[in-house]
């Protein structure tokens, strides 16, 4: 019996089928990779700032961006999609300027929308890292004359960001699933090529265990970066251990 | 605005769909994540390699991968096991079993690690204690342990059950008519998707903040002995 054979035949998924069409599934990780990349990003540059007023409260700042990260954190990243990609169409004031060109596109609506969701979520957890940073270490800080600016840079956020890594890598886990969403505004990510490639071929769910293997083997490799990561950035931590 | 009324018992319609799938969905996930705890400080080898590959499992695939592969190869599984041990007919996974049961499931992973890591909250003198003055079991976790492994495991609760009412917005991709569903067939008639896209983000935004409510008022209750210790 030939492989093919048996594939076809036997196997719980038809893998040669599968493998014959891996750059589908290619183009599929590809642009799953760029959506989860692109936007955290960009999050991670603006979610930098946006903690800082959270943290120092800062008068009217903290409450505008304390209702941004309430709203986006307290809907559906699903909601939000649809609300830019099929609402946006609605305002003749957008169809008619060049914000159309962007609003469009499903590709765009997808990353702004994420950008938009997870930056919403790595501003709390960086402002909770922030705000946990030890009162003695600011205190020794200023005792030794540090100008604000300095004890932020050299204290507090390389503090913060050690604090906040292991709810960053959750974060990214995170960002990672809700990249499936993309799939349902016609992108082929890995669940779009998944989709494209069970409609071709008459099948039920062969190609969401595809999908599936693929989205774990990213979530694993994701762990294992960030266990390393974990190991320079904490390492001090561990060394306190041992001794 | 004349739509929006017309509309409006269409869109509530989908929120009480939201809220069933919800609040079923919810029951479900704990149920497993209380076996999962179980399984995961049980003694059992077998039990705890089980529970550990279940929650390894969860969180190395997507919802809606998940949702989908359970919707469509659920129901083919089922059939064809069905088949197999002449045990049950044909059967129909409807998309409301399928997104209560896949939203459970998903959810359970998290409940899992909730309440394993409450139940290790609880000091051991205390179960020795219970045991001693001659508790069964049943009563020792009725007085001893829930009261604690509830006030333990409701902060990381919270979080759950607001990610998971916001995770059921996904089963209007397999074409079950809850609110999100609903709120686009709405906007597409009245070719107002904006508006009604709207109104389905605040009435989500207005679920999660009753939910933050009342689960901080049962905090309180169920913490207020440790408050109470604190200004002494």
């Amino acid at each position: 019996m030939s492989l093919t054979e048996f594939s076809e035949n036997y196997a719980p998924v038809d893998f040669m089928l599968v493998a014959q069409h891996w750059p589908l599934f290619l183009l599929g990780l590809r642009n799953t990779l760029i959506l989860l990349a692109g936007p955290l990003a960009l999050s991670c540059l603006f979610a930098v700032p946006l903690a800082l007023i959270r943290a120092n409260r800062v008068p009217i700042a903290n409450r505008i961006i304390f209702a941004y990260t309430y709203l986006f954190r307290g809907t559906p990243l699903l909601v939000q999609l649809y609300l830019l990609y099929y609402g946006a169409a609605q305002f003749s004031l957008i169809r008619d300027t060049f914000l159309w060109t962007i609003l469009r596109e499903a590709w765009w609506c997808a990353f702004i929308s994420f950008t938009l969701c997870s930056t919403a979520y790595i501003t709390e957890i960086l402002r909770g890292a922030i705000e946990t940073v030890p009162k003695g270490e600011i205190e020794a800080a200023n005792a030794c004359g540090m100008s604000p600016s300095t004890r932020m840079r050299r204290i507090i956020l390389p503090n913060a960001f050690r604090r906040a890594l292991p709810a960053f890598s959750n974060e990214v886990i995170f960002t990672l699933h809700s990249t499936v969403l993309a799939s349902t505004v016609t992108i082929i990510d890995i669940l779009g090529a998944a989709r494209l490639f069970n409609n071709k071929y008459y099948l039920a769910f062969d190609g969401f265990i595809v999908a599936a293997l693929l989205y774990m083997a990213l979530v694993y490799t994701i762990n294992r970066g960030f266990k390393f990561w974990e190991g320079k950035w904490h390492r001090h931590l561990s060394r306190e251990r041992t001794t | 605005m004349d739509a929006v009324v017309t509309y409006s018992p269409f869109v509530a319609s989908g929120i009480r769909i939201t809220v069933a799938l919800s609040l079923l969905s919810l029951l479900v996930a704990v149920v497993l994540g209380l076996l999962g705890a179980w399984a995961k400080l049980s003694g059992s080898y077998a039990a705890r390699r089980i529970a550990e590959l279940y929650t390894t499992f969860i969180r190395g695939v997507p919802d809606l991968v998940l949702m989908l592969l359970l919707y469509f190869g659920g129901q083919m599984a089922l059939n064809r096991l069905g088949a197999i041990t002449g045990l049950w007919k044909h059967i129909e996974l409807d998309a409301f079993t399928a997104g209560v049961l896949a939203i459970g499931f998903i959810f359970g992973s998290y409940m899992t690690e909730t309440f394993r890591g409450a139940a290790l909250a609880i000091p051991r003198g205390q179960v020795e204690a219970g045991l001693a003055t001659g508790m069964s079991r049943p009563t020792l976790f009725r007085r001893i342990i829930w009261p604690q492994l509830v006030r333990h495991a409701l902060p990381s609760f919270t979080n759950i059950w607001l990610t998971l009412m916001k995770a059921t917005a996904l089963v209007s991709v397999i074409g079950l008519e809850d609110l999100v569903y609903n709120g686009y067939a709405a906007g597409k008639a009245t070719r107002m998707p904006f508006t009604f896209m709207f109104i389905v983000l605040m009435t989500y935004l207005a679920m999660t903040a009753i939910s933050d409510l009342g689960l901080r008022w049962l905090d309180r209750r169920y913490s207020a002995h440790v408050r109470a210790e604190r200004p002494a």
